[in-house]
């Protein structure tokens, strides 16, 4: 029943259709946790004892960074499945997410920025954690541009897959980079081992918007996956009967 | 009301954060709203010309 499921959901026509009916599932859930979260992270949150109100910056800059990894681990692991099984569907769900990625990853380092110059007093260090999420920037937008230079799909799905496998290297040095290295940028105070040390005020609202932020990647790499899906498969019966009952 | 705008003086800053992730996320969903529309357009063009 389960492996019919799955079996079924690789068929581009059934994604499609089952996509379509899900999104707005997740559509509004996601919604309705960034508005608390807004609220929350905006309203209620205490200032920061050392930042003043300048740390609300956090809840769109961690989310964002949490993101830009998390899509990243997705790309690369849908690459992988696309290799190995050839699976149509996963080659689609990673090029979606390399958009979704790179956007997020811009926002993280743009965030990040506009937090640095009032806390540090500057716009940008090379220090490890930023260099190495500008290179995750760069990894994105690479996979990106070699999807693009090559005409063929399927070609251009395993090219991309073997390259995005490559960069995740760069995903447990970008985490391990505050940890390895001296940076200016702080240490980790939510993902580590021991209680995380932040007021639970500030604490709330930040799970609040990262699971909001994991809601809106699923609703707009679905919306992606279909629209690229429907351009690949143009041509076949399935989408001539979907244009024509419209 | 004018306290929580002001931001304790970092109001640039903040707001600027939370403008630029708000065009990040609406573009996100607007592009491949747009792109569908397209596609289906394209699609039943070709479909009627056949």
């Amino acid at each position: 029943m389960i492996s019919r499921f799955f079996h079924q959901l690789g068929s581009p026509r059934y994604f499609y259709r089952f996509s379509g009916r899900l999104i707005p599932w997740l559509a509004v859930p996601c919604a309705v946790l960034m508005l608390a979260g807004l609220y929350q992270g905006l309203v209620v949150a205490p200032p920061d004892y050392q930042q003043g109100e300048s740390y609300r910056i956090m809840f769109v800059h961690v989310p964002s960074a949490w993101m830009s990894l998390f899509i990243y681990i997705v790309m690369a692991a849908a690459g992988a499945i696309a290799l190995i099984w050839h699976m149509k569907l996963a080659e689609v769900i990673a090029i979606s997410s390399a958009h979704i990625g790179a956007s997020f990853t811009f926002l993280a380092l743009i965030t990040g920025s506009i937090w640095g110059k009032p806390m540090w007093g500057t716009w940008w260090v090379w220090d490890a954690r930023l260099t190495s999420e500008l290179i995750l920037l760069f990894l994105y937008l690479g996979v990106i541009a070699l999807h693009n230079a090559i005409d063929d799909k399927r070609t251009a799905a395993r090219a991309t897959a073997i390259l995005s496998i490559v960069g995740v290297v760069n995903i447990p040095i970008i985490h391990y980079s505050v940890e390895w290295w001296n940076t200016l940028h702080q240490g980790p105070t939510v993902t580590k081992f021991d209680a995380p040390s932040i007021d639970i005020r500030m604490l709330i609202p930040l799970l609040l918007m990262a699971v909001a932020f994991k809601l809106y990647y699923a609703v707009v790499v679905l919306m992606r996956a279909r629209c690229e899906l429907l351009e690949r498969e143009r041509n076949t019966q399935w989408v001539t009967e979907l244009v024509e009952s419209k | 009301m004018n306290e929580f705008f002001h931001m304790g003086g970092y109001a640039f800053y903040v707001w600027s954060s939370y403008a630029i992730a708000l065009i990040v996320l609406v573009l996100n969903v607007v592009v491949p709203l747009r792109n569908r529309r397209r596609l289906l357009a394209a699609i039943a063009r070709r479909a009627r010309r056949t």
